[in-house]
């Protein structure tokens, strides 16, 4: 389940949680793009993960951090250890951890259609499905996003998970699921 | 003389300061041109605009290239841990930055050492790393939108990607979110809040409301706010008081959004260009209640002025 499906899953009614709370350990990563790279392997792998925020005492600043079923650390590091990209930490979880958010704002101006996901805002012209601007957020990464989105159809767009690096870049992605839901009803 | 700390979209741009001017639809810094479409050259586009109307000096930039990876940020850190307390800047804006905790931190034991200290205003990236690492009660100004007043009002969330549902991004509770973002000290001295209606407040709650003239389509353009604060920095700097400063900046904004005329597909050079002139109405009307707006705070609250900084 990819991080961003865990968030449309959460829109139909929020899951239980994967694991019971003493069974599940967490990943830290160097930065952000890490967790993204480990998420996609470990999803290829079949393994039952999910993407959270830090506990307050590993938090460095813009941080995700994996989920994992702490019974399986010896073969899930492996893994990771194979694809070059070992995790600088595994910490068995003992406090809740922190939810991304999951409420989307949408707004119809008639020919174009803007959408809210937590900071970040992405709207495009309904017709042509071309994304004519991207506003919020504050991280770095986030003007090149729109550097590389803004003026193309959702069709011809990078999808912000794969150039983005921070949690402004996963919330764009968020919007960016949103616009292309809403387009095709 | 104010500075604008901030980061542009590219692995490759060095660390460049000197002076901002405008130059068509671009920024310069020395001999480097960079496009104002959005983000930190947003900002200070604005802020040239501004100071050159005012007759100040220019803004000077701190700006270096970034994609999210945070390695030039990191960089502007440093130069800037090093360099700030020998700086004569009276304000500072801190802008787009990789949030890194214990980079704001040592950046923050270097400002302490400046006197006197510079009026410190923070948007984008930097205003969360202030609150994520609770020193947000060091800064004078922070312009966040609704939906960071939300991330600020949330006394657990680090980043606004994690801000408790419960707390939501709606407008009719701004005055509530402000209350709880003083509550637990995670506010600056002054919050512009920018939005469908723009706000300044305090710990004592809302201090004035501006939402003429009203644009719908602002909210969907990338670069509004980063005007507004670039506006609001180069009037603190030329010495107007932050609550004066805040009305006429959300003011002059919006004007400027009208004058251009939006659709959610304008892009921010085109408020950018009318800055001078909504400013020059701005400054011109004086018997408008725009003006008479800012007296009337000006008189109503304790004047904030560079020695209080």
């Amino acid at each position: 389940m990819a991080l961003f499906d865990f968030f449309k899953g959460k829109k139909e009614g929020a899951p239980a949680a994967i694991f019971g709370k003493a069974d599940r350990g967490i990943l830290v990563f160097e930065n952000t793009s890490e967790v993204i790279q480990a998420e996609n392997i470990l999803q290829r792998e079949g393994w039952q993960i999910r993407v959270m925020g830090p506990p307050p005492e590993i938090l460095k600043g813009c941080d995700l951090v994996i989920e994992f079923p702490l019974i399986e650390e010896l073969n899930i590091v492996r893994t990771l250890g194979s694809e070059k990209i070992p995790p600088l930490d595994v910490v068995p979880v003992t406090s809740p951890l922190l939810q991304p958010v999951d409420l989307f704002h949408i707004k119809d101006y008639g020919r174009y259609l803007m959408v809210r996901a937590a900071n970040m805002k992405l709207t495009v012209e309904k017709e042509t499905e071309r994304i004519v601007n991207v506003s919020g957020g504050g991280c770095p990464d986030i003007p090149y996003l729109a550097y590389e989105l803004v003026g193309k159809t959702l069709s011809e767009a990078p999808s912000p998970r794969t150039i983005g690096h921070t949690l402004c870049g996963y919330a764009l992605q968020l919007a960016y699921e949103e616009v292309q839901r809403q387009c095709s009803v | 003389m104010l500075g604008i700390v901030g980061t542009v979209p590219s692995e490759t741009f060095p660390l460049t300061t000197g002076e901002i001017t405008l130059v068509g639809d671009q920024i310069r810094i020395n001999d480097a041109f960079v496009a104002v479409s959005r983000g930190t050259p947003a900002l200070m586009a604005a802020a040239a605009a501004v100071s050159e109307i005012l007759g100040q000096p220019p803004p000077v930039a701190y700006l270096i290239g970034d994609i999210g990876l945070g390695k030039g940020s990191r960089h502007l850190y440093k130069f800037l841990t090093e360099y700030l307390p020998h700086s004569p800047l009276q304000t500072l804006t801190f802008h787009y930055l990789q949030p890194i905790i214990h980079w704001h931190e040592r950046l923050q034991n270097s400002i302490k050492t400046i006197t006197p200290k510079p009026c410190l205003i923070a948007d984008a990236g930097f205003m969360y790393v202030a609150k994520m690492s609770g020193q947000s009660s060091l800064y004078d100004l922070f312009t966040p939108d609704i939906g960071e007043l939300a991330f600020l009002a949330d006394e657990e969330a680090p980043h606004p990607f994690y801000t408790r549902g419960f707390i939501l991004h709606d407008e009719n509770r701004v005055s509530e979110l402000i209350a709880r973002a003083y509550e637990h000290n995670n506010a600056a001295r002054f919050l512009l809040v920018k939005g469908k209606k723009d706000y300044l407040a305090s710990r004592d709650g809302i201090l004035e409301m501006i939402d003429r003239p009203a644009e719908e389509a602002l909210e969907a353009m990338g670069g509004t706010g980063d005007t507004l604060t670039g506006i609001v920095s180069a009037l603190i700097d030329s010495g107007i008081m932050i609550e004066e400063a805040s009305v006429m900046a959300m003011t002059i904004n919006r004007l400027a959004g009208h004058f251009a005329n939006p659709s959610p597909a304008s892009q921010v050079m085109d408020i950018v260009r009318h800055i001078p002139r909504a400013l020059t109405d701005v400054m011109k009307r004086k018997d408008t209640a725009v003006v008479q707006k800012c007296q009337k705070t000006t008189s109503r609250f304790t004047p904030i002025r560079r020695s209080s900084k």
